[in-house]
């Protein structure tokens, strides 16, 4: 429960006031994260405090979306077993999210 | 039939063009890979939140609903990752949520927007570093807040809007750090005058960043981020005109950081279709070459918007309406003097808000003081991982080109094309090839979007696709 909290705290902030679409829940490595319809998959995650999604290729350090917009690649993780891109795909309830070699988890 | 023109691109410049040609009498194909028109600057909140408002809302949502008005063919969530010559025009092929679709028009309109640069720096690859780009649509587009406290660096416009959009939600900026000095400003006023409009919003927002009390550090950079897998500080340090780190660097807590140091068009489209490019680090580096209409050296191909040179999206959506204009003339359904009399009060609009952009494009201009300076450790290509000291290595050894410098050290071969490492690269060369026309640009090719293998199966022969290597493991 503790390190839950922290990790919140320590990811992105969804606005107060926003009124946000119905819902969700997605699977992030096992573990089930409360999300909105209408948010992607990669502010979901940086939402939940999940900032690394992924390793590097050669020097296997944690990475974490950049650009939000399709270019970095850096945002790549396993959607429902097929790896694409977090910040292009909104979530769906009960999509199944695998982070790309456990990156930073 | 109507002769069609296609239209890649639906921020303002794309939404132009598919506008002003649709209505001169062209059928118009337009593609964009998000699900609604706006393209970065007036891109839409997802349907599922309520509707927002403010300026750029609002223009996004009347130029959205002048689209659906029109009889524009407009298809969203498409991936378009090959463009290529045919018979009669040009063949898009694309994947969306019906799975893949191929479209051959005789002529075809790019609006592809930019991308940010950031020049790297020890720390920008730690998860929490995100591009001032991002953290705008992360702010607009799905209201978030990119952490509990923000340091906002980098240059240009967008260093101003950042910090008010998380102002405005009680988030808390711990810095506002800029490479462009005061002087640099005042300069560049007369020019923003050009848009007064433009230019109080700007004024009003540094205001309101006053009054929260943030400090501005003028003419800084950041140097390093502590963290490792998350931003824990950012260290900053003043720098010279050039971008060249100056004097003693201090530290600021941060949860995380929202930087950018410009934007980069995006010419890939237009220089797979052989269009003739140029540099010019004012607009923003390699640009089209195209005429005032944003008619380029290959004929029936337009580019329009920032994706022709950085002017900004004021500009970009009148440079989308000149181009759509061209296009019509061209394929013979606009009289040579109705495209005069169309054309002229945009091109007098479009100056207009050129001088603006073009303002913010020069200070957002790369900085060679602040490539120079990137430490010998620091990852430079993020795909692929190379670091500063085996670009350095390979210049060395002979490399003489950023497309020789990408065989020999992988820099620039991973998914991203590229595209976030690829202008550093060609300043980091220069200097030894005598300059960025030597050092030359990144051969683009198709696919123009890498694909999950899923999205395309069946639609093609695999060797059909030239994807870049795996990297070794
Ligand atoms: S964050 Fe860059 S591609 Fe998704």
């Amino acid at each position: 429960m503790g390190t839950a909290l922290v990790e919140t705290l320590r990811g992105a902030v969804r606005f107060a006031g926003s009124r946000r679409g119905a819902p969700v829940t997605i699977r992030v490595d096992g573990v089930a994260i409360a999300a909105h319809d209408g948010e992607t998959v990669a502010t979901a995650l940086l939402a939940a405090g999940l900032r690394a999604v992924r390793t590097s290729a050669i020097r296997r350090e944690p990475r974490g979306p950049l650009c939000l917009m399709g270019t970095c690649q850096d945002c790549a993780v396993e959607i429902d077993g097929a790896t694409d891109l977090a910040c292009q795909r909104f979530v769906r309830d009960g999509m199944v999210i695998a982070l790309v070699d456990g990156a930073g988890a | 039939m109507k002769p069609g023109v296609a239209v890649i691109g639906g921020g303002p410049a794309g939404i132009g063009a598919a506008l002003s040609a649709a209505r001169a009498g062209l059928a118009v194909t337009l593609f964009d890979e998000q699900p609604g028109a706006g393209g970065q600057v007036y891109r839409p909140l997802p349907a599922p939140f309520a509707a927002d408002s403010g300026p750029d809302a609002e223009v996004g949502r009347r130029l959205r609903a002048e689209l659906a008005a029109s009889s524009v063919d407009a298809r969203f969530a498409r991936k378009v990752w090959f463009v290529g010559p045919a018979a009669d025009g040009y063949e898009v092929r694309a994947v969306g949520p019906e799975g893949a679709e191929t479209l051959t028009a005789p002529r075809l309109i790019a609006a592809t927007g930019t991308t940010e640069r950031i020049v790297p720096f020890p720390g920008w690859t730690t998860p929490g570093v995100m591009g001032l780009a991002a953290t705008t649509i992360m702010l607009k587009a799905q209201h978030l807040l990119p952490g509990a406290n923000v340091v906002v660096a980098g240059v240009g416009p967008l260093l101003a809007a950042v910090a008010v959009g998380i102002l405005k939600q009680g988030g808390r900026v711990a810095a506002v750090v800029d490479l462009a000095g005061v002087g640099e400003w005042a300069a560049a006023m007369p020019a923003m005058a050009a848009r007064g409009d433009l230019l109080a919003r700007g004024i009003g927002w540094v205001a309101q960043i006053k009054r929260a009390g943030v400090p501005m550090l003028a003419r800084h950079a950041v140097v390093a981020v502590d963290g490792g897998d998350r931003v824990t500080a950012v260290h900053v340090a003043p720098v010279d005109a050039s971008g060249r780190p100056s004097g003693p660097s201090r530290t600021i807590a941060a949860d995380s950081l929202a930087i950018g140091h410009g934007l980069i068009p995006a010419t890939e489209i237009p220089r797979i279709l052989g269009a003739a490019v140029e540099y010019d680090a004012a607009r923003g580096g390699w640009i089209t070459r195209a005429d005032a209409y944003g008619a380029t050296t290959v004929p029936g191909l337009y580019v329009a918007g920032d994706g022709a040179g950085i002017a900004g999206a004021a500009a970009a959506l009148e440079g989308g309406r000149l181009a759509g204009l061209a296009a019509a003339r061209d394929a013979g359904v606009l009289p040579a003097d109705r495209f005069a009399a169309e054309s002229a009060p945009l091109l007098a609009a479009s100056r207009r808000a050129a001088r603006f952009g073009g303002a913010m494009a020069r200070m957002m201009a790369i900085r060679p003081g602040l490539v120079a300076a990137i430490a010998h450790d620091t990852v430079v290509c993020r795909c692929e991982d190379v670091t500063r000291g085996e670009i350095d290595e390979a210049i060395g050894a002979g490399a003489r080109d950023v497309n020789q410098l990408k065989s020999w050290t992988r820099c620039g071969m991973g998914p991203c094309q590229a595209r976030i490492c690829g202008d550093v690269v060609g300043e980091l060369i220069a200097p030894a090839v005598g300059g960025r026309l030597a050092a030359g640009i990144s051969t683009a090719r198709p696919p123009l979007r890498p694909l999950p293998y899923h999205a395309l199966a069946g639609t093609f022969a695999y060797d059909e696709l030239n994807l870049p290597a795996p990297a070794p493991s």
